[in-house]
């Protein structure tokens, strides 16, 4: 079975962002991009698969402008077969408009199995997967951390409020991960060499039938309300005291 | 001209209880201006909507009750979701596990793009939401006739109980889905929900330990009838289960106060908490970037410390 994983190039996440001043939103230029760590952990998973045996093939897809390949090619170093890039003019294409480019490519290469990220760290959505499953009709598990393929099923352990939950889900299915499923291999030079060979398909929205234009209108973006350091105590008496004055005890 | 068809809220329960941030999701909801009705949908779950019922605000209760709902499904409730739509201007859900799950396959498939982690209701089709973390706020305007969202909870205080609203029960049938339950390993614990306590005792790295951990976070956290949280690190290194964590992709929480154990304060833990009302730091690192965000900082050892702060609670308690 073939396995598709989407994946999506954002700011580092040891980057420490900066809001532009005139409030239109954050300050991306000369900033390191990276894979989203969540998809990181996608493409991890996808690879154990096809090297237990249970895969044949893992397609590494990503939608976006200019320089968007290099995140595909950070998949292909870690082993992904080939990758496919919608290329947009903008970044920033929103959850829905994904998920139906995502479905298109699914019924062109149908796969068994797609897996992606949880969550982007730019715009922490949380949308992508489950809206691809839905527009497909496919059961999903979200927040994965353990998936075990079987005939015709997939196992998958997800981390939920208060604990664990297990469910069946009949393949095809969407799972999207969560931290803790696996630890992420790093690409090694050799194959990072390789992965300059392998192919990476161009396709646009047009061609896929989706429209890109956004719903949601972004009208400010802003930094969060500080706060500021308090104050230093000497004794644990002193600090229950302020505790007291302050009505949370 | 205004949109007047009422707003459904998805509550968030185990059939026999309402989660407590379900009232706070309800504060949102009512923000933006229409009546609202609650969904429960469960298996058994007469209980957590006579709890639902009990909410001030709430128009109507909908209970949809029956084995295809059992442990609320993602795919069997936003069918339901889906079929209910029509009749609605939004429909909204705490960011739990549950929400998060749920709502984006309702938007997919009315075509509308959700609004995730609503911290707060500007207008009826206007809000803020936190990305990168919680590093920059991004104020958003839903185009969409119908909005769908979900709401992070620790921004909204919880609505009173008082209210004897009706329920109403379903009878609408989904179709079935290619998931099914296997089993579920939900920790039994007489503390507080994490997502919804009051006080919050979280440790971090420098416990050193799951004993450590164990030794000298909970019983603090049980001296203050406090949840217990844990930073990335302290999971990471095995002292605290995944559900404890605290910062961007664990928990969000805001509590009244917020103790933290030996936790030096990285970008992703204060995304977690930083919106509490008063934060307790205490760290042997006196430049730890947990003091820039705390009330109140103790450096030293949390080990000598934090037995003396139980032996102060226990006096100021006495």
């Amino acid at each position: 079975m073939k396995i598709l994983v989407p994946v999506k190039r954002v700011v580092d996440y040891n980057v420490k962002i900066r809001v532009k001043a005139d409030g239109s939103g954050v300050e991306l230029a000369n900033i390191k991009m990276s894979m989203n760590p969540f998809d990181e952990i996608a493409v991890e998973e996808a690879l154990r698969l096809r090297e237990a045996g249970k895969a044949s093939e893992v397609i590494a897809v990503s939608i976006g402008p200019v320089k968007t390949d290099e995140t595909i090619r950070t998949a292909l170093a870690m082993g992904a077969d080939r990758g496919i890039w919608v290329k947009t003019e903008e970044a920033g294409i929103e959850p829905l408009t994904v998920a139906k480019l995502l479905k298109a490519l699914v019924a062109a290469e149908g796969p068994s199995l797609v897996i992606l990220g949880k969550q982007a760290i730019d715009d922490d959505c949380n949308q992508t997967g489950q809206m691809l499953a839905a527009l497909l009709g496919w059961p999903q598990a979200t927040f994965a951390s353990k998936v075990v393929v079987g005939e015709g099923t997939v196992d998958v352990t997800r981390e939920i409020d208060g604990g664990l939950q297990t469910l069946r889900l009949a393949l095809p299915a969407v799972l999207t991960t969560d931290l803790r499923l696996n630890e992420p291999r790093y690409a090694s030079l050799p194959n990072i060499m390789k992965a300059k060979k392998k192919p990476i398909e161009e396709k646009s929205a047009a061609e896929l039938g989706v429209d890109l234009a956004p719903r949601l209108e972004i009208l400010s973006t802003s930094e969060p309300s500080g706060r500021t350091a308090g104050i230093k105590l000497a004794s644990a008496a002193e600090l229950v005291g302020h505790l007291k004055t302050a009505g949370v005890l | 001209m205004a949109d007047t068809r009422p707003t459904l809220l998805l509550a968030d329960h185990d059939d026999a209880s309402l989660n407590p941030v379900t009232a706070r999701a309800l504060t949102a909801a009512l923000a933006l201006g229409a009546p609202v009705h609650v969904l429960v949908a469960g298996e058994n779950a007469r209980a957590a909507a006579e709890a639902a019922a009990k909410l001030d605000g709430v128009t109507e209760v909908l209970l949809a009750d029956g084995p295809a709902f059992a442990h609320r499904l993602a795919e069997p409730v936003a069918a339901l979701g889906v079929a209910l739509a029509p009749a609605y201007g939004a429909l909204i859900a705490p960011s739990t596990a549950f929400g998060k799950s749920v709502m984006p396959r309702i938007a997919a498939l009315i075509d509308v793009m959700q609004v995730s982690d609503v911290i707060a209701v500007v207008a009826p089709d206007t809000f803020d939401r936190p990305i990168y973390a919680g590093n920059a706020i991004q104020r958003v305007r839903a185009t969409d006739a119908t909005k769908v969202l979900t709401i992070r909870t620790a921004s909204f205080t919880a609505a009173g109980e008082g209210n004897a609203a009706p329920i109403r029960a379903l009878e609408d049938a989904v179709p079935a889905s290619g998931a099914s339950f296997l089993g579920e390993e939900i920790a039994a614990s007489a503390r507080p929900d994490l997502a919804a306590a009051r006080i919050i005792v979280s440790g971090g790295r420098a416990l050193g330990s799951a004993e450590n951990f164990h030794a000298i976070v909970e019983p603090l956290a049980d001296a203050l009838g406090a949840a217990v949280g844990a930073s990335r690190a302290a999971v990471d290194a095995g002292y605290a289960p995944n559900d404890w964590q605290v910062g961007q992709t664990g928990k969000v929480v805001a509590p009244d106060l917020y103790v933290a154990l030996g936790i030096s304060g990285a970008i992703q833990h204060l995304a977690g908490m930083k919106d509490s009302k008063v934060i307790v730091a205490i760290n042997k690192d006196e430049d730890a970037p947990i003091f820039q965000v705390a009330d109140y900082g103790l450096v030293g050892d949390l080990f000598e410390i934090v037995p003396q702060l139980q032996a102060e609670i226990a006096k100021a308690k006495a």
